[in-house]
């Protein structure tokens, strides 16, 4: 509460580029939140978050290109696009067991990135896609409508993993045999979870798109984008939620910070995310949490 | 059955279920009425806990019908039979470990719901008070973690009856309970009874849970052999001979070998703790050079851990020496090369490699010339693995993987063999080609047996001495004449 405090008071004294920095910095911790639903709760690891967060901007992309609606109907329209393609491949996806979930979110991935380089027509394919509208020029704005949007979407999925539905969850994620002998519908309860890390990651993408006024794959859809999804979670801390958002505000700051060490500094941040995984299996966020209830 | 089918909680008719070839249930039938315990028993893979699985909906039954209630409830998911009131205490308890005790308890009473967004204060009162019912009142705040082994299970005990089933599934309610923890569950379990719960009770053998069960099936390579009261059941000479292996040949050796003075391998006083079970407890046994001892024992007495034990597998308080030189201190690998090989109970062949392979890696450390003769030997003495030496070892039968786990232990050249429940899963005729092949050992070689069985039929003849082990500790020692007399009962 007094981060986030803080945090609304920064464009007063610090400069627009640290703001551009931090605004990016919020969507992409609304990307690794959702993620950590469903990978901490419902314990299924997606590797394609950047399926599910590229549907969300594309789709709201073109639709702006094309018709030009007024900008919270296409920034709708590409959270259920993400809510529609996400179920259309958690319902067989969820069928398969073990790592293969994981894999067939990883090739939904792959065949997305090919149909945007097909489609080029209509996707701007390898070149990327330009939007004619934009949420706001100010930076003060772009900045406070991110840091607002991460805190209503941490609340609600930190609500959520909190609520009964996320206690079931939880169980459905670690001991599905169990938590079907206790009457609980694992398939349901794990489907909905994927609907609603669809509909955040989504929604983030749709924004992400009309802050930085174009698309392209690089920053939306390729395999490596979602690596960093994945990692800002982890080292922030699996099921934990709010510490998913902390490692991808941790994660680019440390890469801008050790920029001047040119290609060392992508080496650097990636061991520390390794020394995280390996010494605080339950992420910055866990460690915080364990010493305070040691206390 | 005497009360007509449709208040009859538990109903199970002709239900059969097969793995691959492997048939683990084949048609049982029983049922469970309001107010009865019935204990379902039979030795390690004689498919009891398969019944009990295909009753809870976690495996698909391929014939034959379950009736909860009247409802036939065969090829149903598990969520929507839980939902008729049946439900299972599961034997490994795997809580959530960051939630409290009640916040776990509370997570048994709710619905299948999506709409349950808010806790309710209802909820926390009824989760508080199944916590008091079941004795966790005072650790409810707690995390699973900070509780001991007994409470743990108080904990999916509370779970299971969280919701008042009408059916309730118990695996092994008292493994790795102390006496008067086993004093506690059985008060809850007889209180569950008298509330007109029908409970089916599975375990190992009639002893264990003769205080409360009513009734007892005992099944066997997936069959029922017997059923009726605990006095009944053990009187019955097919479960007495499928525990005790009474009638078997009891092939009587002269030794050959001199007892030495100082013993081949000797354990003084060995415990062994897994987190808050204890796995063994003050253990001591002695083998001398070249003798054949059998320590037998059910399903989770310890031998497999003793063996680890000795393997240097596992840590251990006590002193095990062989030959003279303290084993503690070794790694396993150094333990392996002084001539201990091991076979374990699951055999950890590497399946994609062929025969001959897995021969050639167990003599990693034995020069070619002895490998060649080795080799001979053992084709000799396992005629089936000499024609199958370019196929992959998983595409064995068991049997056949069992000898190659045995070949390949000897290619060693070990001075001891420890064979880890050999004849697990095993048809009677492959049983029977083993028996010969470790009566050869016996009776031909100088190599030290030291064996795990359950299986009495197959241990006792060979054995020169037994040992009974349960529950971790050694109950009896002595020859395999002796045996019926002294321990049978004890076993049953």
């Amino acid at each position: 509460m007094v981060a986030l405090a803080l945090a609304a008071t920064l464009p007063l004294y610090v400069s627009g580029y640290i703001l551009g920095l931090l605004t990016m910095a919020y969507y992409f911790g609304v990307f690794s939140m959702a993620w950590d639903l469903l990978f901490g709760f419902a314990g299924e690891v997606n590797f394609g978050p950047t399926f599910l967060i590229g549907l969300g901007a594309y789709t709201a992309g073109i639709l702006d290109n094309l018709y030009r609606p007024p900008l919270w109907l296409s920034v709708t329209a590409g959270a259920l696009a993400a809510v529609v393609g996400g179920v259309v491949l958690a319902l067989p996806a969820l069928r398969v067991k073990g790592p293969y979930f994981g894999l067939t979110t990883l090739v939904a991935v792959l065949m997305l990135q090919n149909f945007i380089v097909v489609a080029a027509g209509l996707t701007g394919g390898e070149i990327g896609l330009t939007v004619p509208d934009v949420i706001s020029i100010h930076e003060s704005t772009n900045y406070w409508i991110a840091l607002g949007f991460m805190s209503l979407s941490g609340a609600i999925l930190y609500a959520l993993s909190r609520s009964p539905v996320g206690l079931v969850l939880q169980a459905s994620g670690q001991d599905p045999v169990q938590a079907g002998a206790l009457g609980f519908n694992v398939t349901k309860h794990k489907l909905v979870a994927f609907t609603v890390s669809a509909l955040f990651s989504g929604l983030a993408g749709a924004l992400l798109v009309f802050y930085l006024g174009a698309a392209s794959i690089g920053t939306f859809i390729d395999v490596s984008i979602g690596v960093q999804v994945i990692i800002a979670a982890v080292l922030g801390g699996r099921r934990t939620i709010i510490g998913a958002a902390l490692g991808a505000v941790f994660l680019i700051a440390a890469g801008e910070a050790l920029r001047p060490l040119g290609d060392l500094a992508t080496f650097i941040v990636s061991a520390i995310a390794l020394l995280v995984v390996l010494l605080l299996p339950n992420g910055l966020a866990g460690f915080l949490m364990r010493t305070r209830r040691d206390e | 059955m005497t009360a007509p089918a449709a208040v009859t909680p538990l109903e199970v008719n002709r239900l059969s279920k097969r793995f691959g070839g492997v048939v683990a249930v084949k048609d049982v039938e029983f049922a469970v009425q309001r107010g009865e315990i019935l204990g379902l028993i039979g030795p390690n893979g004689s498919g009891k806990s398969t019944v009990m699985k295909l009753i809870m909906g976690i495996e698909r039954p391929d014939a034959g019908s379950v009736r909860i209630k009247g409802t036939e409830v065969a090829n149903w998911s598990a969520h929507r039979i839980a939902r008729l009131g049946v439900r299972m205490l599961f034997q490994h308890s795997r809580p959530l470990h960051r939630q409290t005790v009640l916040e776990n308890i509370i997570l048994a009473l709710l619905p299948d719901k999506l709409t349950r967004l808010l806790p309710d204060q209802e909820t926390s009162t009824r989760a508080r008070e199944i916590a008091e019912r079941v004795g966790l009142g005072s650790v409810t705040r707690r995390l699973p973690g900070a509780l001991t082994f007994a409470d743990l299970r108080k904990l999916e005990l509370a779970k299971a009856i969280a919701r008042d089933p009408q059916v309730l599934l118990i695996d092994e309610p008292f493994a790795g309970l102390t006496p008067s923890e086993t004093l506690d569950f059985v008060r809850l379990i007889v209180a569950l009874r008298a509330a007109d719960r029908a409970i089916l009770l599975v375990d190992h053998n009639v002893k264990s849970v003769s205080a409360i069960v009513d009734r007892f099936l005992v099944l066997y390579l997936g069959e029922r052999i017997a059923q009726g009261t605990a006095a009944e059941v053990m009187q019955n000479p097919t479960v007495r001979r499928v525990y005790l292996g009474e009638n078997a040949q009891l092939a009587v050796r002269a030794r050959t070998h001199a007892p030495a003075s100082a013993p081949f391998l000797h354990l003084d006083n060995v415990s062994v703790q897994y987190g808050k079970a204890r796995a063994l407890e003050n253990v001591s046994l002695r083998v001398d050079a070249g003798e054949f001892v059998s320590v037998v024992g059910l399903n989770g007495a310890g031998k497999t851990t003793l063996f680890n034990a000795i393997s240097g597998l596992v840590p251990y308080s006590g002193e095990i020496r062989h030959q003279n030189g303290v084993l503690r201190g070794h790694s396993a690998a150094a333990i392996a090369r002084s001539g201990v090989a091991q076979c374990p109970e699951r055999r950890e062949l590497f399946s994609d490699m062929t025969v001959r392979e897995n021969l050639d890696l167990g003599a990693q450390n034995v020069p070619a010339a002895q490998c060649e003769s080795s080799l001979t030997w053992l084709f000799e003495l396992f005629p089936v693995l000499k024609s199958r030496q370019k196929q992959t070892a998983g595409t064995l039968s068991g049997g056949e993987q069992q000898m190659l786990t045995i070949a390949r232990a000897l290619m060693m050249r070990p001075k001891l063999l420890i064979l880890d429940e050999p004849t697990l899963g095993l048809a009677p005729v492959i049983l029977e080609q083993l028996s010969q092949a470790l009566d050869y050992l016996r009776q031909q070689t100088a190599i030290t047996v030291l064996l795990g069985e359950q299986n009495l039929t197959f241990a006792l003849p060979h054995s020169d001495r037994i040992y009974v082990l349960e529950r971790g500790r050694i109950v009896w020692e002595g020859d395999p004449e002796r045996f019926a007399a002294e321990a049978g009962t004890g076993y049953l």
